[in-house]
């Protein structure tokens, strides 16, 4: 690639995050930094993504071992009581034959999250390192990243099925553990994580003094 | 195309709000896509009707929300004993057992998040679809950009199904009306999502407003 890329950045300008329009960085000294059209505050990039971002990986990495160390539910039923964490939880399914729901309760609560602050890290090194290599496969890394984050959610919303439903007394009663509350925080904060990494860093240097 | 190098602000460019290129707005068909040529984030697409059915969408979507919480989602017998759940159940159960701050997770991706989407996008356009302009439109597009990430209904199906699984290793469930309601709100919802295009809700509104 010889020629730099045209970037909003280069026609010294600002796309809103919200709607898209492309506002010159002109109007904005001389009228104000809210978008004409939607009224968003206009960034060129998002503001401190890496140390943000950094600052919430670092978090979600902590809270990722009390998230599968402690039980995030326990069933008491007959006088017997059963108690769960992340991964017990999908043994457990294995166990009783459920072999799918198995495989998706293992890719939304083991996988995706560690795969996920793990792809985050790379992506924030990467940057930080200015790596030229493989642009477009990171800008991919990064959609796939945020479009997965949600899906960890499953295990938070079956324990609140079952803590109200299984309520009868002596014959079954389900409860929360502490587990719960450390996966749910792994979770959003990777979420944020994901939100506050602004991809443009990846392309930011390009054709400036590379190769591809 | 080359861009005017004094313009103030444009929507005939655009820049790739994955990696900042600056791509010409092309008159695509409806129906087609255009996706970024650098990094392949998708940059626009084109709808038949996009307003009229996104409004569609959300009316529909609305009325499952509310039958959905009308009736029970699982009920759950052991022994002759029963026990039903309701949507909102699960945050309230949480919240009681003093996991608040998981109540109100709960409580805002499963019912609040999922609510305001539909309600946002239902005082945008029904305005829209009658020639007035609705009460806030730069608010309400922002509001609705920001509450994406956070309704998580399709998921909350899935945690559901789950459920549901684990439960009948020891115990009869059986599926409520109000599971068809709210998973017939989630496909409303996301087709709502999939049919709003939003320079069609901008160009639209400049039209109404002059
Ligand atoms: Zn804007
Ligand atoms: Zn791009």
């Amino acid at each position: 690639m010889s020629a730099a890329p045209v970037t909003a950045k280069s026609l010294d300008a600002i796309s809103c995050h919200v709607c898209g329009l492309l506002v010159s960085n002109r109007y904005i000294r001389e009228h104000s930094d809210e978008c004409p059209r939607c009224a968003a505050a206009l960034h060129s990039r998002k503001i401190n993504s890496m140390t943000r971002t950094w600052a919430l990986l670092i978090a979600a990495a902590v809270l990722y071992i009390p998230a599968n160390v402690y039980p995030v539910l326990t069933l008491v039923s007959f006088g017997q009581s059963t108690t769960n964490t992340i991964m017990g939880g999908v043994i457990e399914l294995v166990g009783s034959g459920q072999l799918v729901i198995a495989i998706i309760v293992f890719v939304a609560s083991v996988f995706v999250p560690i795969f996920k602050i793990a792809a985050l890290l790379f992506l924030v090194i990467s940057v930080q390192f200015g790596m030229k290599a493989r642009r477009r496969e990171r800008a991919l890394l990064y959609r796939f990243t945020e479009f997965i984050g949600r899906w960890s959610m499953i295990d938070i919303f079956m324990i609140s099925i079952l803590i109200a439903l299984v309520k009868l007394q002596a014959l079954a009663t389900v409860t929360a553990g502490p587990g719960a509350i450390a996966f749910a925080a792994v979770v959003i904060i990777t979420m944020f994580a994901a939100m506050t990494f602004d991809p443009r860093l990846i392309w930011d240097e390009e054709g400036e003094n590379d190769d591809g | 195309m080359a861009i005017d190098q004094d313009f103030t602000y444009t929507d005939a460019f655009l820049a790739c709000p994955e990696c900042d290129l600056v791509h010409a707005v092309p008159s695509i068909r409806e129906g087609e896509q255009g996706r970024c040529t650098r990094c392949g984030a998708l940059l626009y697409v084109r709808h038949k009707n996009s307003l009229d059915r996104a409004l569609a969408f959300a009316l529909t979507g609305l009325m499952f929300f509310i039958l959905a919480n009308m009736f029970p989602l699982l009920t759950f017998e052991m022994e002759g004993v029963s026990q039903s759940n309701r949507l909102i159940d699960g945050a309230i159960a949480f919240w009681k057992a003093g996991y608040w701050e998981l109540g109100i997770v709960v409580f805002v991706s499963s019912v609040v998040a999922p609510l305001m989407v539909l309600l946002v996008l239902i005082t945008l356009l029904l305005p829209m679809r009658l020639n007035r302009v609705p009460p806030s439109p730069q608010l309400q597009i922002r509001t609705l950009n920001h509450l994406r990430p956070w309704a998580m209904s399709e998921i909350f199906v899935l945690g559901i199904i789950v459920a549901f699984v684990k439960l009948q290793d020891f115990a009869d469930v059986s599926v409520g009306l109000s599971l068809f309601a709210f998973v017939l709100m989630v496909a409303a919802t996301v087709m709502a999502y999939l049919t709003l295009d939003e320079d069609a809700l901008w160009s639209r509104l400049r039209e109404i407003k002059a």
